[in-house]
C-alpha cells in the first residue's frame, strides 16, 4: 500500500530546496537575467554555511543562536558575492548571461566539492568526515508538539525552520512581484528596459538588486539541503542536479512565486517517486521515473509556448544584456 | 551639475590583434590569480605552481595522449554546439545529446556485436549514433522554429531525459548482473571497437577530429549553409527578408549540431571507453558552449580555447593528486579563468572615456 503519510513529508523535504531555487531565479529572470549559474550558486550558499557551520563547531561550546546564525550569514554572504559576480559580468559589463551563468556553475560546483573534499586537511582537523550535527540540530528542530499530533504533526509541522521559511519567502516575493511598485517596475526593467529606461527607473540598480536577492534566496536552498535535509553531512555531489531542476521548476510555475510552493512538492514527489513504487518492479523502471520532472516540464515548456498566451510568456529581454545606446 | 565620471561607448571593429592582445591579457591576469590562490591552497610558490601543472598535462607519453584525447573529445562537442550559437541558438544540451549518440552506439555493439562482420557493424554505430543525436537535437529546434519554444530550457531539460534513458539501459544490460554498470562491452571478441591507428589507442578521435575542425571551418565560413546560419544569427528578421526559410534553416543546423556530438559520443564510447556511463560527457557538454564562445565561434580558435580548458583541467587535477586535494580543483581555476575572458569581452566591444577634469 502506498504509505502516504511518510511520502508527504518526504516529497515535500525534497521539493524545499528546489522552491528556495525556484523563487530566486524567478525573481532573477524577472529582471530579465537568465542565471544560468543557479546550480554553481546553491552549492556555494551550501558550502559557505558549511565552512562557517565547520569552523563555529571546531571551537567547541555550540549554543543555539550562534549556531543557526553563523551558517546563515556566512551562505548568505557567499550566494551574495556569486550574485554580485554575476552581476558585474552581466550587467555592468554586458557579457553573455549564458556563457556567464554556466561558467558560474562550473566555478560553483567545483567551489562547494572543492572545499566539502579538503576542508578537513585544509584546517588540519582530524575528523573523518564533515558532520554537523550539533549546528545541524538546530536547523532541522521542528515544533515540540508535532510527535504528538499523528499524521496531521507530521504532514504538516515536522520540518526546521528554513522549510517554513522557503513558503513565507515564496508567498512575499509572489506578492511584491504582483501587487507592489517595486514589483511593477522589476517586472518593466524585465519585459521591456528601453520603455522603464525612459520612465525613469535606474535598471542597473533593479537587476543588481533582483539577482543578489535571488542568488541569496537560492543559496538558502543549498544549506537547507545540507543543514536540515543531509543532517549536517557534506558528500560531493550528492546535492546532485537539484539547481537544474529549480530552474525547471521556474518554467513550470509561468514565472510564479506562489505557484511555486505546490509545486516544488510536487516535483519534489517526483523526484523520489521511485521509491515508493510497488516493490518487485524492476530497478530499470525506476529509472525512468527518476525522468518525470524533466518531462514534465518539457510538456509545460511546449504547452506554454503553443498557447502563447501573452501573460504566461517569459520575460521579454530575457537573456538580453541592456545598453542604452544601443537603441 | 552631476557627471558621470565616464561614458561608454561601442568601438568600430577591432583589429584583431588588439582584440585577441586583450584576451591574451586578461588570460595572463586570470593565470596569476589562479597561481596566487594554488599558492593560498598549496602553500606552493606560484611559479612551482605552474610547474607541477605542466608536469601533470605534459609530464609523460601517456599523460600528453590524455591530454591530446580530452582535448580532442571537447572541441569535437564545442564544433557541434558552435553553428547553432552562430545562430543564436542556445543548445545547451550537447550533454544528451552526445550521452544518446553513446547510448545509440553500446546498443549496436551489444544487440549486434559478433552477428555482423565488424565493418559492416562500425558503419551501423556511426549512423545510429548520428542519427540518435540529430534526433535529440531536433526535437527542441522543430518547436523553436514552429512555436518559438524556448530552446535553451528545452535542450537543458533534453540532457536529464537522456541521461535517465542511459540509467535505464545501463540496469537492462547490466554485466555482470546486479553490478549497476555494463562493463567493458564484446570485451573478448572487440566487436564494434573502431580501429586502433598505429597501434595507438587514441589516435584515431584525434585524426577524426582534426578533419572535423577543417571541415566545420569550411562549412561556417565558405558555404551556402553557413552563410544562411549567420545571416539568421545577425537578424531573423532579416533573413526572412532575403527569403531565407528561417525555421529549416534551424532544424538544418541543429540536426548538424547533434549529429557531431552523436559523433562525439560514438568515439567516447566505440573508441577509448567500451562501455557506456550517465556520466561519460561529464560536464563537456557545457564546457563546450564556453569554449564555443570564447573562441568567437572560430574552430580553430576552439583548439586553443579547448587546449586551454583541458590543461589547466589536467595540470590541477595533479595539484590535487600530490597535495591530496579534491578534484574539483581544475573546475575553481576553469571558473576564474572564463571569468576573466568574459569580462575582456567587455573591452573589447566597447570603449571607456574618461571625463576630462573641467578647469
Amino acid at each position: 500500500m502506498f504509505d502516504i503519510v511518510s511520502f508527504i513529508p518526504r516529497a515535500v523535504m525534497q521539493g524545499i530546496p528546489l522552491l528556495y531555487g525556484a523563487t530566486g531565479e524567478t525573481l532573477t529572470e524577472k529582471s530579465g537575467n537568465l542565471n544560468l549559474g543557479i546550480p554553481g550558486i546553491m552549492y556555494v550558499g551550501a558550502i559557505s554555511g558549511v565552512i562557517g557551520a565547520f569552523l563555529y563547531e571546531r571551537g567547541g561550546n555550540v549554543q543555539p543562536f550562534p549556531a543557526v546564525a553563523i551558517p546563515l550569514l556566512c551562505c548568505l554572504f557567499g550566494s551574495l558575492l556569486m550574485g554580485l559576480l554575476y552581476c558585474f559580468l552581466t550587467v555592468t559589463l554586458r557579457a553573455n548571461q549564458n556563457v556567464t551563468g554556466l561558467a558560474m556553475t562550473t566555478f560553483g560546483v567545483g567551489f562547494g566539492n572543492f572545499f566539502g573534499g579538503s576542508l578537513i586537511k585544509l584546517t588540519g582537523s582530524d575528523v573523518p568526515s564533515i558532520a554537523l550535527s550539533a549546528t545541524s540540530a538546530y536547523f532541522s528542530k521542528s515544533l515540540p508538539f508535532a510527535d504528538s499530533l499523528g499524521a496531521f504533526g507530521k504532514i504538516f509541522l515536522s520540518y526546521g525552520f528554513l522549510a517554513y521559511l522557503a513558503v513565507v519567502i515564496a508567498f512575499v516575493a509572489a506578492w511584491v512581484l504582483k501587487k507592489t511598485r517595486v514589483g511593477l517596475h522589476l517586472r518593466a526593467v524585465g519585459e521591456n528596459p528601453a520603455t522603464a529606461d525612459a520612465a525613469g527607473l535606474n535598471i542597473t540598480r533593479y537587476k543588481y538588486a533582483a539577482t543578489c536577492a535571488g542568488s541569496m534566496i537560492a543559496g538558502l536552498g543549498g544549506l537547507y539541503y545540507v543543514m536540515d535535509y543531509a543532517s549536517g553531512v557534506w558528500s560531493n555531489n550528492a546535492f546532485g542536479d537539484r539547481g537544474w531542476l529549480a530552474i525547471a521548476l521556474v518554467i513550470f510555475t509561468i514565472w510564479r512565486p506562489n505557484i511555486a510552493v505546490p509545486a516544488s512538492f510536487l516535483f519534489g514527489g517526483l523526484y523520489i517517486l521511485y521509491l515508493f513504487i510497488p516493490a518487485g518492479m524492476s530497478l530499470s523502471v525506476k529509472e525512468l521515473y527518476k525522468m518525470s520532472p524533466y518531462v514534465v516540464t518539457i510538456i509545460v515548456l511546449i504547452i506554454v509556448s503553443v498557447r502563447n498566451k501573452k501573460e504566461n510568456q517569459p520575460p521579454e529581454s530575457l537573456g538580453v544584456a541592456y545598453f542604452r545606446e544601443e537603441r | 551639475m552631476h557627471n558621470a565620471l565616464f561614458h561608454i561607448s561601442k568601438r568600430r571593429e577591432l583589429p584583431w590583434y588588439s582584440a585577441w592582445g586583450i584576451r591574451g591579457a586578461a588570460i595572463v591576469l586570470a593565470l596569476v590569480v589562479c597561481a596566487i590562490v594554488t599558492a593560498l591552497a598549496t602553500g606552493l610558490n606560484p611559479l612551482a605552481v605552474y610547474g607541477t601543472m605542466f608536469q601533470g598535462a605534459f609530464g609523460t607519453t601517456r599523460r600528453v595522449w590524455i591530454l591530446l584525447q580530452n582535448l580532442a573529445i571537447l572541441l569535437c562537442i564545442s564544433l557541434a554546439v558552435t553553428p547553432a550559437f552562430k545562430m543564436r541558438f542556445w543548445n545547451i544540451g550537447a550533454e544528451g545529446q552526445v550521452l544518446i549518440g553513446g547510448l545509440a552506439t553500446a546498443a549496436c555493439m551489444i544487440l549486434l556485436g559478433g552477428k555482423l562482420p565488424n565493418g559492416l557493424l562500425i558503419l551501423i554505430m556511426l549512423l545510429a549514433a548520428v542519427a540518435a543525436g540529430a534526433v535529440w537535437a531536433m526535437i527542441p529546434a522543430i518547436f523553436k522554429a514552429r512555436w518559438n519554444t524556448n530552446e535553451t530550457l528545452f535542450t537543458l531539460m533534453m540532457n536529464y531525459v537522456a541521461t535517465q534513458l542511459v540509467a535505464f539501459f545501463v540496469i537492462v544490460w547490466e554485466s555482470p548482473k546486479g553490478s549497476g554498470k555494463i562493463g567493458i562491452i564484446n570485451q573478448n571478441t572487440e566487436a564494434g571497437w573502431l580501429p586502433q591507428l598505429a597501434g595507438q589507442k587514441y589516435l584515431l578521435n584525434i585524426v577524426v577530429v582534426a578533419v572535423l575542425t577543417v571541415a566545420m571551418y569550411v562549412y561556417l565560413n565558405y558555404t551556402k549553409h553557413g552563410y544562411e546560419i549567420s545571416v539568421v544569427g545577425e537578424s531573423e528578421r532579416t533573413a526572412r527578408y532575403v527569403g531565407v526559410k528561417v525555421g529549416r534553416v534551424i532544424i538544418r543546423t541543429l540536426c548538424l549540431s547533434g549529429a557531431v556530438c552523436g559523433i562525439a559520443g560514438l568515439l567516447l564510447v566505440g573508441g577509448t571507453d567500451h562501455t557506456v556511463t550517465t556520466s561519460i560527457a561529464d560536464g563537456r557538454g557545457f564546457t563546450a558552449v564556453m569554449v564555443s564562445w570564447l573562441a568567437k565561434f572560430n574552430p580553430i580558435g576552439m583548439v586553443f580555447a579547448s587546449f586551454l580548458i583541458v590543461f589547466l583541467g589536467r595540470g590541477a587535477s595533479e595539484i590535487s593528486t600530490i597535495y591530496g586535494l579534491n578534484h574539483s580543483f581544475g573546475d575553481i581555476l576553469t571558473g576564474i579563468i572564463l571569468f576573466f575572458i568574459i569580462g575582456s569581452e567587455f573591452f573589447i566591444t566597447y570603449r571607456l572615456s574618461f571625463r576630462k577634469k573641467e578647469v
